[in-house]
């Protein structure tokens, strides 16, 4: 019998590519008295909800379709979150 | 024979006649391809033209790369056909997988739109094989996502094979390298982000790009 779970997967730019939308949030901040505020980072979020039979079948779908359509390998990193839904 | 060129319509592409209006005025023979289609027909070259295909979602070209025409543009890039992708065409390329790298936003968040000075950096791709190395050329850029990134390791084998086709002479938008295209090793596929289909017309203040459509027709 297969379960839902919800996945949350973070794409952002991978470490040591520089982020210009980052940058320049990060040198507004200052001028609306937020200071001390650095390494900026922007990325997107996608949400949604996946069956599986099981947890490690549903995280293993996940990895699948981020590294050939969610994400570009060559500039972007992922971060997984995924659980049973309530 | 005239030389037939396919140039693949995405939804969201807009360059589509402009590039079948300079090939045919460079002597060509430009016609429409539909992404949906799964055969490129007779054509002797491909080219993936400007805008943006499928609303850019998710990323420039991401979901393009798996429109089904993408499978037979890839059979004849590998069969040694001319693929040319131009702006967004070579955003697709790059997810395609038929050139490396990748392409960001630009340096500054600016969207530009401009003339650019271009050098020619190599002479081993069908579009510059009629041009000289180092030859200043002006082609127009168009884009909000045009700054190349790749690995440093990629960097060394695209300077070793001579794959670095164009540079800007002043980089308008961080590109690594200051690199403007790029093609394959074998040079049969070159990705640009300016756009030599608008400098095919002195009233457009240039034909240095109706010189490298050309190269793509075999005509020098």
């Amino acid at each position: 019998m297969s379960k839902e779970f919800d996945v949350i997967v973070e794409v952002s730019l991978r470490e040591g590519i520089a982020d210009p939308e980052g940058l320049t949030i990060e040198r507004a901040l200052p001028a609306l008295g937020f200071n001390g505020v650095s390494d900026i980072r922007v990325g997107k979020s996608l949400r949604f909800v996946v069956e599986a039979a099981d947890e490690p079948e549903a995280r293993s779908q996940v990895e699948s379709m981020c590294e050939r359509f969610l994400a570009n390998p060559v500039i972007e990193d992922v971060n997984i979150t995924l659980g049973p839904s309530a | 024979m005239t030389a037939r060129v396919g140039v693949v319509v995405f939804p969201g592409s807009n360059c589509e006649h402009d590039v079948v209006e300079a090939i045919d005025a460079v002597g060509g023979s430009g016609e429409l391809l539909w992404h949906k289609d799964n055969s490129l027909g007779d054509v002797d070259a491909v080219v993936l033209p400007g805008g943006f295909a499928h609303g850019d979602y998710l990323r420039t070209g991401a979901m393009a790369r798996f429109s089904p025409i993408m499978d037979a543009v890839a059979r004849f890039a590998q069969d040694g056909g001319p693929v040319v992708g131009i702006c967004n065409g070579f955003q697709i390329l790059t997810e395609a997988q038929l050139l490396p790298g990748a392409l960001y936003k630009n340096q500054g968040l600016k969207f530009l739109c401009e003339p650019a000075v271009l050098r020619v950096e190599s002479t081993g791709s069908v579009l510059t094989q009629g041009l000289s190395v180092g030859d200043e050329i002006n082609v127009p850029i168009n884009h909000f996502e045009g700054n190349f990134i790749c690995s440093e390791q990629v960097l060394s084998q695209l300077r070793d094979k001579n794959q670095i086709v164009l540079t800007y002479r002043d980089n308008p938008n961080g590109a690594t390298a200051d690199i403007a295209g790029i093609c394959n090793e074998n040079g049969n596929v070159v990705g640009l982000m300016p756009h030599p289909e608008r400098a095919a017309h002195p009233l457009l203040g240039s034909t240095d790009g109706a010189q490298m459509l050309k190269g793509l027709i075999g005509i020098d």
